[in-house]
């Protein structure tokens, strides 16, 4: 009894899914989908070869601070890093003196209340607030953007697939739109106001490319600021901006990982050695 | 409950003798889990999950109590808070990756316990009552995860929990107002976040509680084996402790190293990159995926999209939650008198075909629902019930079973060679 319920409502679902798998066959065969433009011209990122890379990656401070230059100097007019505070700088190499220094030469202010008429005011930033945020409010960011809304990248290499290779080659990605792409897809044309990008998810991004030549930030270390250079800088920031931890987890890791085997081992001849007059 | 050979617990200490007669609690771990709980000797390291599970549980709620601390439930600063953690909380890097991939780690080692369930016939009489409980600890366990995955209010957080709670819509007639029952609004939003919280704290503990009556239920009758044959003398068993206790420190050990491997080196490798966006309810993802655990339902989900009599998202809805409660059913189904899928060829084949039909289906569950997915999502679907509920059923009817042994020391022998299950130099 049992037998012929459980067949009859098995049989039920199947009788669905067989007319629901027919529906499908057929809008395959009378309508195809077409191929969209992204499926066939987005690229997937190269790997850069970050030196946080892999099961022993450190972060390299002196590309760290260049990449905060970076930051500073041609992304932070538009984008907020708020989950990142400037104290958090002296674990790429800057000593507390420098850290206050640069919270305090920082150019976007800290909002602020001025203590005796209550109206809003800006402060210099010292080091235990977050990185300011270059516009007010969502509504003023979209007003200075063209209705785009720069997002917030202290997250931003773990908010994309591939994150921190992403970043590079989103930044050294643009170009123009190819002809076979206009070619084959007339309607996905780049519209006004928005640039192309292979990269780019639906390959048109709003942002217009911000690195625009070579040597367009000085570097105090002396290395050669190239587009590819300073891409793979502001890359590498970025991904420790996101993952500030990294060194430590991997450190701690490896001593784990190399404690388990041991344990592992040990587990292994307890075990045989309990096991060793039984037969099983 | 135990075999009539089982060692007892005799305290010789004078603490423990007090303490036997107040409160025999050690009493009761030697034997649930010590030297007084025999086990039958031919365990495979399958059987090694259960107690992974549960060592899976404890690893959850350690950090999940910790990082409760921190966690505020609020939607404006939950996905700041969970930042937080992750910067300025000594170790919360750690509580929380460790959270996130325990949770991955769980049910992993619980489908493989599953797995090891429906091989072996652990489901079949005397254990029907074992295999119950287990269904009921999966899908409190379902819940819980998706309720904690809502809790980082990212942008698969939220909009999971919005595909999610959109189910119960489905439901004819009082489905929407149930919806905004449960969710305390018309869309997720703080009131959700808020309940979600609370429920996924105490979820856990409600967990625990079952898990320790599916334990009660096993030791009445005791673990099955690879045979299938129960226990006919002392000669068949060995006590839990040290033999058990020992092949678990080993599972433990390894489990510990993938975990850790998990945590250290590839923390967000299951993760989804979405979820480091804070929510937004203006903007949906391109693609709306649960974690990989829920994939193969998620595809089962997705496979009705034809109408008949009942509208198809209804049927999608019943379909997944059937093809779990179908479970419940199955030690009705599966009408073999033969416990061990080593003892039946015919049933084996087909627990093959199910293996991959999941792994098909987790494949769909998460990929884009282009024609080619879809059609296979939908004959993957359509072979998981004809499975459970139609195949189960009939093929023990036409199929032969192998000979079984006459006794688990028989099957040992006949595997190691030899006359005595024990390799005394008397014998020599």
């Amino acid at each position: 009894m049992p037998r012929i319920i459980s067949s009859l409502v098995g049989a039920a679902f199947i009788f669905v899914l067989a007319l629901a798998l027919f529906g499908t066959v057929k809008t395959a065969i009378q309508e195809p989908a077409a191929e969209s433009a992204e499926h066939v011209f987005h690229l997937h990122p190269e790997d850069i070869g970050l030196s946080s890379n892999g099961f022993f990656g450190k972060y390299d401070n002196q590309q760290l601070q260049r990449g905060l230059q970076v930051y500073k100097e041609v992304c932070s007019a538009c984008h907020s890093l708020k989950y990142v505070a400037f104290r958090d700088l002296t674990k790429i190499g800057y000593s507390e003196a420098e850290v206050k220094a640069i919270a305090n030469q920082w150019v976007i202010e800290q909002p602020s209340i001025n203590p005796e008429t209550g109206e809003a005011a800006t402060r210099k930033n010292v080091p235990s607030d977050h990185f300011p945020s270059p516009f007010a409010n969502e509504v003023a960011a979209r007003a200075a953007n063209n209705n785009a809304l720069p997002p917030d990248l202290s997250l931003m290499a773990k908010a994309r697939h591939d994150g921190s290779n992403y970043i590079h080659a989103l930044l050294t990605g643009y170009r123009a739109q190819p002809a076979a792409l206009i070619k084959e897809f007339p309607g996905a044309k780049t519209p006004e106001g928005l640039h192309y990008n292979p990269y780019f998810a639906n390959l048109n991004i709003a942002m217009p490319p911000p690195l625009t030549s070579d040597g367009q930030v000085t570097y105090s270390d002396g290395t050669k600021a190239t587009k590819d250079q300073m891409a793979r800088d502001v890359s590498a920031f970025l991904t420790w901006t996101a993952e500030p931890n990294l060194n430590t987890r991997h450190a701690a890791g490896v001593a784990v990982a190399i404690f388990l085997l041991i344990f592992c081992f040990l587990a292994w001849g307890a075990y045989q050695n309990v096991w060793r007059d039984v037969k099983h | 409950m135990s075999f009539p050979w089982a060692k007892h617990y005799e305290p010789k200490q004078p603490l423990m003798r007090w303490l036997d007669e107040k409160l025999p609690l050690p009493r009761l771990v030697y034997n649930a889990v010590g030297a007084g709980y025999p086990v039958p000797r031919n365990l495979n390291y399958f059987w090694n999950f259960g107690v992974l599970a549960g060592a899976a549980l404890a690893i959850q709620i350690i950090p999940g109590v910790v990082l409760a601390m921190h966690y505020a439930a609020n939607a404006g600063v939950a996905f700041g808070s969970v930042e937080s953690i992750m910067r300025d909380v000594n170790a919360g890097w750690f509580l929380r990756y460790a959270h996130a991939n325990g949770a991955s780690m769980f049910l992993l080692v619980v489908y493989i316990h599953i797995g090891r369930g429906l091989y072996y016939g652990s489901y079949k009489a005397p254990r029907e009552m074992v295999w119950l409980l287990g269904v009921v600890i999966f899908l409190l366990m379902m819940a819980t995860a998706f309720m904690g995955y809502v809790l980082p209010w990212g942008q698969m957080s939220f909009w999971g929990a919005q595909v999610i709670t959109g189910f119960f819509s489905a439901i004819p007639l009082v489905g929407e107002t149930i919806r905004v029952w449960l969710l305390g609004g018309f869309a997720p939003d703080n009131a959700a976040l808020n309940r979600f919280f609370s429920l996924h704290y105490l979820l856990p503990f409600v967990i625990a509680g079952v898990i320790i009556l599916h334990i009660w239920a096993l030791h009445i009758p005791g673990s099955n084996n690879p045979t299938g044959v129960e226990v006919k003398g002392e000669q068949d068993t060995v006590p839990f402790h040290p033999y058990y206790t020992a092949k678990d420190g080993v599972g433990v050990g390894v489990f510990l190293l993938i975990f850790a491997l998990l945590i250290f080196f590839s923390p967000n490798l299951l993760g989804h990159p979405d979820n480091y966006i804070e929510a937004n309810p203006l903007s949906t993802p391109a693609h709306i995926v649960p974690e990989w655990y829920f994939l193969p339902f998620y595809a089962i989900l997705k496979s009705f999209t034809a109408n008949f009599i009942l509208d198809a998202k209804l049927w999608g809805v019943l379909a997944m939650f059937g093809s779990i409660l179908l479970l419940f059913f199955l030690p009705w189904l599966d009408t073999s008198p033969v416990r061990s899928a080593n003892y039946r060829p015919k049933y084996r084949i087909f627990l093959g075909i199910l293996l991959i039909d999941v792994l098909v289906l987790g494949y769909v569950g998460g990929a884009e629902a282009n024609a080619r997915n879809v059609i296979m999502g939908q004959i993957a679907s359509a072979y998981y019930f004809a499975h459970f509920l139609i195949i189960l059923p009939w093929v023990a009817r036409s199929e032969r079973p192998r000979p079984l042994p006459n006794s688990i020391t028989e099957a040992v022998l006949a595997k190691q060679g030899g006359t005595s299950v024990t390799h005394s130099a008397a014998q020599a």
